[in-house]
C-alpha cells in the first residue's frame, strides 16, 4: 500500500491515456506523460504529433475525450485557462498571444490585476514587474508598449509572464523560435534556476541542439501516440530522430550536389529608406547557387529580401540579371522578372487559411489560367495543383482540402509549389523550415537542392546555423543592417559566422543619425 | 536603472527631422480641423465669445455621453448601429413618465408625479437590457457587431413605436415636460449649464473606469487581442457584457437628457445619432481595429465635430456643403489613423 502511494507521489504531473479527436480525426491516442518535480522534460515529435494539443488539453483550452491528469497523485481537470493558472500551471504559447497595443506591465498581469479597493494598483504592478525583470535579468522598461519591442523581446516578456505565476508546472511551447543565441542562454539559465527550485518544466522545441543542452528527460510522440521516455544521457540525436519519424534518417541533410555556374544576379548599393534600414548591400548570386543569409534577429535579413522583391522603399540600389539592369520597384514587377519570395510568417503573409489547396497553389499565377474570354480555366488549375501535390509529396486527401487543415510542413510545400508554378528563376526563401518537423525539413532541403540543380538561383535566410551550413554553397552574414562578410560554407565555422553577425551591433546610433 | 536611461534617451533623442514628419502625419487630422476653425474665426471674429463657447459645450454634452458608450464597443472591435434607437427609446420613456400634471395631452393621464430618478433608472434599465442582448449575441454567436446591432436597431424601432403609440393621446409627440425635469437639464449652476456639468462628471467617471479599473484594462485587452485575454484567464464573455451594459447606461442617460434638451420626444428621436457618435470616436482616435482609444480622444472628437458644424452654420454656410466637409473629415481621419498603424508594423 505504501509502495503504491509512493509511486504516485513520485511524479509532479502525470498524464494518463489522454485521447482527443477533432471532427472524427484522432489526434491524441492514449498519450502518457510523467513529469518529475525539479526536472526539465522535453516533449518532442514532428509537427502534427500532438504536442501542442496535449498541452492545450492540460491547460484547459481543449477538453480531452478520454484520460486523466494527476497532480502529485491527485486527479484534476482544468475547465479553462484561468482555472489552470490559478492552480499552478502556466504556459508560454507557441503563438505569441499578446495585446500589442498595451504596455509590458498590462500584459504580464492581465487576468489578475492587483486591486486596491475599486482600482487597479498600478504602483504594486510596476514594482512587481521591476523585481520580476531584475530576477530574470531582463532589461526592459515595463511601461513600453509591446508593439515597440522586437519579436524576441516580446518572447522574453511572455516567458517572464509564465514565470511570474509562480507555477509548479511551466509549459514552454517553442519559446525560442525568435530568440537570439544569447537570449536562449538567458532562458536556459532561468529554466535551470526554476528546476532547482523544484518546478517541473515541459519544454517543446524542434531545435535538437537545445534539447541536449537543457533537458533531463525526453518524451517523444509520433502521430498522436506515445513512443517513449528516455533519460537524456541515454539518447543521441539519431535515436531521437528515429523515434520521431519512425524510420532511419542517416543524415539530416541531403547531399549538396548542385553546381553553381556563372553570375546570375548582382545587387549593388541596396539601401532602404525606412526603418528597419539596411545599408549598402552588395553581393552576387551565381546560377544554380544556394546562398545562405545568416544574422541575428533584427539584422535586416528579411528586409533585404523584401527590398530585392520590391516590397520596401529603396533609398538606393540597383539589381542586375545577367549583367542587365532590371526594375524591381514593386513585387508585381519582381514577379514579372521571375523572382519569387517565400515569406517568413507564412500564416500572416503567405496563406489563405480557409481556402483550399487549389486556390492557394494558383493564386500567385492566376493570370496564367485565363482562357480566351477572360474566365479562369478550372481544369488547368486542378491539373497543375495535382502535379504539385505529387511532385512535392504533399500529404493531403485531395486538392479540395482547406490548407489550414494541413500540417506546417505541408503548408510550406504548398506555398513553395505556388511560387514554382510562376516558373521563377530566383527564389528568395525566408526561414523556409521554421516550425517544421525533422522529416519534412529533409524533404524541403532536398527540394531546394533539386531546384538549384535545375539552374534556379536561391537565397535562403535562416536562423538555424546547422541548416545554413548543411545546404548552402556560400553564406552572407548580416549584422545590424550591414553585410559583415560572405564566407564559403565548406570553409567556415559556426564561431566565424557568429563573430561576423555581431560585428556592427554597437553601430546603431551613429548609423541612424 | 537601465530602463530609466532608455526612457531618457528616447525622450531627448527624438527631435530629429523624421520625428517632425511623424508628428505632422500623426496629427494631420487635428491640423486640418484647426485650419477649418481658423477659417471660421477669421470669417466671423464674433465666433470667439463666451455665449458661443457655452452653446458648443451644451450641444456637445449628450453627444459626448453617447460617444463614451459606443467608444467602449469600438475598442472591442465592434460598432453599434442601435445607439440612435436606444436614445429614442430612453427619450420616449423619460418623456412619457415626466409630463406636467396639468398638461392636456398626457401619455399616462392619471399618473402621479414621479421622482426624477425613477424615469432615469427606467430608461437606463431598458437600454442596458437591450445593449446586453447585443453584447451576448456578438460574444456568444460571433456575429459581426454591424449585423447584430443592425438587427437590434430595426427590432427596437418596432418596439419603441408600439410603446409610443400606446399612450393615451395616441402616436403624438410627447411634450409638456415637468418643470423639475426641464430645469435639471437646461438650467445652470453658477453660470455653467447643468448638462455640461453632468457630462463632465460622466467623463471623469468613464476615465476612471477605462484607466484605473480591472474592467477597463480587460476591455482594452479583449479588444486588442481576445485570444491573449482568454489564455491569460480573462472572462471574455463577462467583459463583453459589461462593456455593452455600460454603453446601455450611457444611452439611457443620453436619451433622458436629450428629451428635455429638445423639449419633446417621439419615436423618431435619436435617428442617426449613432453615426455622429461613431464619427466623433473615430476622429478622436478610437480605432476600429480595436484595443485603442482614450477618453480625451472622444472628448476631442465630439468637440471638434460640434465646433465645425456650429461654426459653419454660424458663418452661414450652406447646410448641404457642411455634409460634404464632415464626410471628408471622417474618411480622412480613418485613413490617417490606418496609416499610423501601418507604419509601425
Amino acid at each position: 500500500m505504501r509502495e503504491v502511494f509512493h509511486l504516485q507521489e513520485e511524479y509532479l504531473l502525470s498524464i494518463k491515456d489522454v485521447c482527443k479527436s477533432f471532427s472524427g480525426v484522432k489526434v491524441l491516442k492514449n498519450v502518457c506523460l510523467n513529469i518529475k518535480a525539479g526536472t526539465i522534460h522535453s516533449l518532442m515529435g514532428e509537427n502534427g504529433a500532438g504536442k501542442s494539443t496535449l498541452m492545450k488539453c492540460l491547460f484547459g483550452i481543449y477538453k480531452q475525450d478520454e484520460g486523466a491528469f494527476y497532480f502529485k497523485g491527485e486527479p484534476f481537470n482544468f475547465t479553462d485557462p484561468k482555472h489552470a493558472l490559478e492552480n499552478g500551471v502556466s504556459m508560454v504559447h507557441q503563438e505569441l498571444n499578446q495585446v500589442t497595443k498595451r504596455t509590458i506591465t498590462d500584459n504580464i498581469w492581465l487576468g489578475r490585476y492587483p486591486t486596491k479597493g475599486f482600482f487597479v494598483d498600478e504602483k504594486k504592478m510596476h514594482g512587481d514587474t521591476m523585481s520580476l525583470f531584475k530576477r530574470l535579468n531582463i532589461h526592459l522598461d515595463p511601461k513600453t508598449r509591446l508593439d515597440q519591442l522586437s519579436v524576441s523581446q516580446r518572447q522574453m516578456v511572455e516567458i517572464a509572464k509564465a514565470v511570474s505565476y509562480d507555477a509548479r508546472i511551466i509549459v514552454l511551447d517553442e519559446p525560442t523560435s525568435s530568440l537570439t543565441s544569447h537570449e536562449v542562454e538567458m532562458l536556459f539559465a532561468i529554466m535551470r534556476r526554476l528546476r532547482d527550485e523544484g518546478v517541473g518544466i515541459v519544454y517543446i522545441s524542434h531545435k535538437m541542439e537545445e534539447i541536449f543542452q537543457v533537458s533531463d528527460e525526453v518524451t517523444i510522440l509520433r502521430d498522436g501516440s506515445y513512443i517513449g521516455t528516455e533519460d537524456i544521457k541515454d539518447l543521441t540525436m539519431e535515436k531521437i530522430v528515429n523515434m520521431m519519424v519512425g524510420r532511419d534518417l542517416d543524415d539530416r541533410f541531403p547531399p549538396k550536389d548542385n553546381e553553381p555556374s556563372d553570375v546570375h544576379m548582382s545587387v549593388k548599393n541596396l539601401s532602404t529608406r525606412y526603418s528597419p534600414i539596411i545599408h549598402d548591400v552588395n553581393f552576387e548570386l551565381r546560377r544554380g547557387e544556394i546562398l545562405g543569409v545568416a544574422g541575428l534577429v533584427g539584422a535586416g535579413r528579411t528586409e533585404m529580401l523584401e527590398a530585392i522583391f520590391g516590397a520596401r522603399t529603396l533609398k538606393s540600389g540597383e539589381i542586375y540579371i545577367d549583367g542587365k539592369k532590371i526594375d524591381n520597384s514593386t513585387p508585381h514587377k519582381a514577379i514579372n522578372n521571375k523572382f519569387a519570395l517565400l515569406t517568413e510568417e507564412r500564416r500572416e503573409t503567405g496563406l489563405y487559411p480557409i481556402a483550399d489547396i487549389t486556390f492557394n497553389s494558383c493564386i500567385s499565377n492566376i493570370q496564367a489560367y485565363k482562357n480566351k474570354i477572360g474566365f479562369l480555366d478550372d481544369k488547368k488549375m486542378k491539373e497543375d495543383t495535382d502535379i504539385q501535390i505529387k511532385n512535392m509529396r504533399i500529404k493531403t486527401p485531395n486538392r479540395r482540402e482547406k490548407i489550414r487543415s494541413l500540417s506546417g510542413g505541408n503548408q510550406q510545400k504548398v506555398i513553395i509549389g505556388r511560387w514554382l508554378l510562376t516558373n521563377p528563376d530566383i527564389l528568395l526563401l525566408d526561414e523556409p523550415t521554421r516550425g517544421i518537423d525533422v522529416g519534412a525539413k529533409y524533404e524541403i532541403y532536398q527540394l531546394i537542392i533539386n531546384l538549384a540543380k535545375t539552374g534556379k538561383s536561391i537565397i535562403v535566410v535562416s536562423s538555424e546555423m546547422p541548416e545554413l551550413l548543411g545546404i548552402t554553397n556560400r553564406i552572407m552574414v548580416m549584422s545590424n543592417g550591414y553585410v559583415s562578410g560572405t564566407v564559403n560554407t565548406d570553409e567556415t565555422t559556426q564561431r566565424e559566422i557568429f563573430n561576423l553577425s555581431t560585428k556592427y551591433l554597437n553601430n546603431n546610433r551613429e548609423a541612424e543619425v | 536603472m537601465i530602463s530609466l536611461e532608455n526612457t531618457i534617451q528616447r525622450k531627448f533623442m527624438g527631435k530629429s527631422k523624421e520625428n517632425w514628419k511623424d508628428l505632422i502625419v500623426n496629427n494631420a487630422i487635428y491640423i486640418v480641423i484647426f485650419s477649418i476653425i481658423l477659417f471660421i474665426v477669421i470669417s466671423e471674429p464674433s465666433f470667439v465669445s463666451l455665449a458661443v463657447f457655452k452653446n458648443i459645450l451644451t450641444q456637445s454634452s449628450v453627444r459626448l455621453i453617447l460617444a463614451f458608450g459606443v467608444g467602449g464597443i469600438i475598442i472591442l472591435q465592434g460598432t453599434d448601429l442601435s445607439l440612435g434607437r436606444m436614445v429614442g427609446f430612453a427619450a420616449v420613456i423619460s418623456g412619457s413618465l415626466l409630463q406636467r400634471p396639468d398638461y392636456a395631452n398626457r401619455f399616462y393621464p392619471h399618473m402621479d408625479q414621479l421622482p426624477l430618478i425613477v424615469p432615469l433608472l427606467a430608461a437606463i434599465a431598458v437600454c442596458s437590457f437591450f445593449s446586453a442582448v447585443n453584447g451576448f449575441v456578438v460574444a456568444q454567436f460571433k456575429i459581426h457587431p454591424f449585423l447584430a446591432t443592425m438587427g437590434m436597431m430595426i427590432t427596437l424601432y418596432g418596439i419603441l413605436s408600439i410603446y409610443f403609440a400606446s399612450g393615451a393621446p395616441g402616436p403624438q409627440p410627447i411634450g409638456g415636460f415637468d418643470d423639475r425635469y426641464t430645469e435639471l437639464v437646461i438650467g445652470s449652476t453658477l453660470g455653467i449649464p447643468n448638462i455640461v456639468i453632468i457630462a463632465a462628471i460622466i467623463s471623469f467617471f468613464i476615465w476612471v473606469l477605462w484607466n484605473k479599473t480591472t474592467f477597463g484594462k480587460n476591455m482594452y485587452a479583449v479588444g486588442g487581442n481576445p485570444e491573449a485575454a482568454k489564455v491569460s484567464g480573462v472572462n471574455v464573455m463577462t467583459t463583453f457584457l459589461l462593456v455593452y451594459i455600460l454603453a446601455g447606461v450611457m444611452y439611457g442617460i443620453g436619451g433622458f437628457l436629450e428629451a428635455a434638451r429638445i423639449g419633446s420626444a417621439n419615436n423618431g428621436t435619436g435617428t442617426g445619432y449613432e453615426l455622429d457618435a461613431i464619427a466623433a470616436c473615430v476622429v478622436g482616435g478610437i480605432s476600429f481595429s480595436g484595443g485603442i482609444g482614450k477618453v480625451s480622444g472622444a472628448i476631442a472628437g465630439v468637440l471638434m465635430f460640434t465646433i465645425i458644424s456650429y461654426g459653419m452654420t454660424f458663418i452661414g454656410m450652406d447646410q448641404y456643403f457642411q455634409y460634404i466637409i464632415k464626410g471628408i473629415i471622417i474618411v480622412a481621419a480613418v485613413s490617417l489613423d490606418t496609416k499610423k498603424y501601418l507604419k509601425k508594423s
